[in-house]
């Protein structure tokens, strides 16, 4: 887009670049924006479909659809209290410190082929690390509300989320092994193909990672039953406790932000990213190199794609939400460290020795010929030569060869 | 040319200002100013602080300004293939670095409550049981 | 005009650096000057957090990412809890003596002189940086850690010398953070016997049995 501002508008270089990010940036913003809007409208309608309800009806006509945009209209109305005791700085910081970090993971999030804020090539780890921030909002919101209730309530993040970082860890390196990068989009590209190339189908073991990923994720969003931090039958509201107006809805659209990134980073790690179950684009001989429009609607197919099997996941946290109860917080610390850790090492080596045993996988062995498959050990970078171990002499490796990142 | 000779001070002063922090491209300098500011910052933080958890926070700022350095030295970005940089021996060591940050943080945490829970302070200016 | 011309000379990468390097600078002053331990806490996760940054300008992403990860995340989470778990009103902000800020001032300041005259001393660290790497990657680091090396080694050394990889570092680190792991669960175990046994078994009954 900078270079099409360039060219052909004609504006000067620096012009240019800074509109391009602003461009991204925004775009960033509202998918976080709108999605909190439409996720929060559904999450009322499940609930109260799950509870035999009616939910929210007459707001903007049928199903009132408007429902949350009026809910944002009294919230931005709403008065803006703080507690006397206070540390004003932090309380008003706190909310922005927990959104800027679900904002910022987004950035390097691809959306679709070249969808992307910033293409980095440890992508999986700096969205991992950048939602883990997200914990500082709440222990500071914690901590300067002066109040018993958010205090306790933002330990019990604190702890949560510290210790369900190490399997969501172990989770997402799985993948990483298996495409030998750690570049979400490289990672999303080696799962292109029909719904069998997908790393959930790729042998048991990440077949059952994804399950405990899914379970790790959720904890690290601190969504019900983890939801521990706001638990509302004990702390009264937890951490948000002496929130109100527009501070308290920045903790609620960086929550359903993180909703949102976590389901698209399980989408982009075990359900093929961008491509879809059945790879219509290339039934129809749409390839990359057909031409700009075919190229563009390509991305536009994949984008829609990733966004449908993030918003799938957002719709299953919600439902999982109204339907188990919360559990206590021995019960989450057990569930972490005796269920989740050893499960996920034990998959993780698993995984590495299944790729040690049939590098393509059971799936792909049946759909893909198997030169492709030797091709594919032969040029993949570190992490196949990774997985052999330490035996592979130096020189046996091109350093080039092992540089070169996959298209 | 020596940056405390006063006798240099005005060619160093105009080298300053010759460089336009604006427009110039980075150079492993600027890094090591920024390594420099966060390395005093930690020292007098260690000495300054009575808090025994504001020391550990001075600790870290030592090693994360340590970490500037190495990373500035083995970084291609800021030297190129032609200048002698570390290479990525300066990566690997400012990773273990942060690993061994990690593990010191753990254990002076664990002593820390472990006074604060005998002593009912973190005040380490009263940790003097053993002073004779 | 003027203000375009300025514009487009000038170097976003730079630009960057100085948001980052002075986020970092200003906050890691921050955490120095400030006496309230929470505010301190809050001060250091900002400053390494611009490090992070500056780290990721440097072509460094994999340390930038573990920056984020093990240090801003996982380290300070700890380290805040400990400030939450020992901070009560005494204990918040302990006031140091006029003295001790004066001395620890002036020792800062002549420290502060060395090291810059250290970073402006070599003429070659001076020397602009080139800003562009083809195909940065985190494939070298890690065949590294495993002990091969693939990345091409820095000019002016000779070809023939072997260079080390990292595999013995590695798993002593490795075994250094389990030992790490059970001596900090081991020193800051629940000590029984300071509660009152009244307590303890109220406590315990309130909650429902022993866990």
């Amino acid at each position: 887009m900078a270079d099409f501002l360039i060219n052909t508008v004609g504006l000067p270089e620096w012009l240019a670049w800074v509109i391009t990010a602003g461009v991204a940036a925004a775009l960033i913003l509202n998918v976080i924006a709108g999605g909190a809007l439409v996720f929060i409208w559904a999450e009322r309608k499940i609930a109260a479909r799950i509870q035999d309800r009616l939910g929210p009806t007459r707001t903007g006509g049928r199903f009132g659809w408007l429902q949350s945009l009026a809910d944002g209209i009294k919230l931005l109305g709403k008065e803006d209290l703080m507690p006397e005791g206070a540390d004003g700085m932090l309380f008003q910081l706190a909310p922005y410190v927990s959104f800027c970090a679900s904002f910022c993971a987004f950035i390097a999030l691809p959306f679709a082929f070249d969808f992307v804020g910033q293409r980095l090539n440890v992508g999986v780890f700096f969205v991992v690390a950048v939602l883990g921030l997200e914990v500082f909002g709440v222990i500071l919101a914690g901590y300067a509300s002066a109040s018993k209730w958010s205090l306790f309530g933002a330990m019990r993040e604190a702890a949560q989320v510290v210790s369900y970082e190490v399997p969501l860890g172990m989770c997402v390196v799985v993948p990483v092994m298996l495409a030998g990068s750690m570049d979400l989009v490289t990672i999303a590209e080696k799962q292109a193909g029909w719904v069998t190339n997908w790393y959930l189908f790729h042998d048991p073991f990440t077949f059952v990672i994804f399950w405990v990923y899914v379970t790790c994720a959720v904890a690290s969003v601190n969504r019900a039953p983890f939801d521990l931090a706001e638990a509302e039958s004990e702390l009264v509201a937890g951490f948000h406790t002496e929130y109100s107006g527009m501070r308290w809805s920045f903790f609620f659209m960086a929550e359903y932000g993180s909703m949102f990134l976590v389901s698209a980073l399980a989408a982009l790690l075990f359900m093929g990213g961008w491509n879809g179950p059945i790879p219509v684009a290339e039934l129809l001989g749409l390839s990359a190199g057909t031409g700009d429009t075919a190229n563009y609607f390509v991305r536009l197919i994949g984008c829609f794609n990733l966004m449908g099997k993030a918003t799938l996941g957002v719709l299953v946290m919600m439902w999982v939400r109204w339907t188990l109860p919360r559990l206590r917080i021995d019960q989450v610390m057990t569930t972490c460290l005796k269920y989740c850790t050893p499960i996920a090492a034990a998959m993780f080596a698993g995984a590495m020795f299944w790729q040690l045993a049939l590098p393509g996988g059971v799936m792909r062995g049946m759909s893909r010929p198997a030169g492709e498959i030797r091709e594919g050990w032969l040029e993949g970078p570190g992490g196949r030569a990774a997985a052999r171990g330490t035996a592979v002499p130096a020189a046996a490796v091109p350093p080039k060869k092992l540089m070169q990142v996959q298209p | 040319m020596n940056p405390l000779n006063p006798m240099h001070a005005p060619t160093v002063l105009a080298s300053l200002f010759a460089v336009n922090l604006l427009s110039d491209p980075v150079s492993v300098t600027h890094y090591l100013v920024v390594g420099a500011i966060l390395f005093t910052a930690g020292i007098v933080c260690m000495t300054v602080k009575r808090n025994a958890l504001g020391v550990l926070m001075g600790i870290e700022l030592v090693l994360n300004g340590a970490n500037v350095n190495f990373v500035a030295f083995s970084s291609q970005y800021l030297q190129g293939e032609q200048t002698a940089s570390i290479g990525l021996d300066g990566q690997a060591i400012a990773l273990f670095v942060i690993l061994l940050a990690a593990a010191e943080a753990a254990v002076a945490l664990a002593i820390t409550l472990n006074f604060y829970n005998n002593h009912s302070t973190v005040d380490i200016d009263q940790a003097d049981d053993l002073k004779g | 005009m003027i203000a375009s011309m300025m514009l487009a000379a000038i170097n976003w990468h730079s630009v960057l650096f100085l948001v980052f390097a002075g986020l970092a600078c200003a906050f890691a002053v921050a955490v120095v000057v400030a006496d309230n331990i929470v505010r301190m806490a809050f001060y250091l996760v900002l400053s390494l957090g611009s490090t992070a940054g500056l780290f990721f300008l440097a072509g460094a992403e994999f340390i930038g990412s573990m920056q984020l990860m093990i240090y801003v995340g996982g380290t300070l989470v700890l380290l805040v809890f400990g400030v939450m778990l020992t901070a009560q009103a005494p204990f918040i902000s302990i006031k140091t003596s006029t003295n001790d800020r004066v001395l620890a001032g002036v020792v800062g300041a002549a420290l502060l002189v060395v090291l810059l005259q250290a970073a402006f001393s070599v003429e070659a660290w001076r020397r602009p940086g080139v800003g562009e790497v083809a195909n940065p990657s985190a494939t070298p680091l890690g065949m590294a850690l495993l002990g091969v090396r693939v990345d091409d080694p820095p000019a002016g050394t000779s070809p023939s010398l072997v260079r080390s990889g990292y595999l013995l570092p590695f798993e002593i680190v490795s075994v250094h953070l389990l030992v790490v792991l059970v001596g900090a669960a081991y020193l800051a175990r629940a000590k029984r016997r300071r509660i009152p046994r009244g307590i303890e078994t109220a406590d315990v009954a309130a909650s429902g049995g022993p866990r």
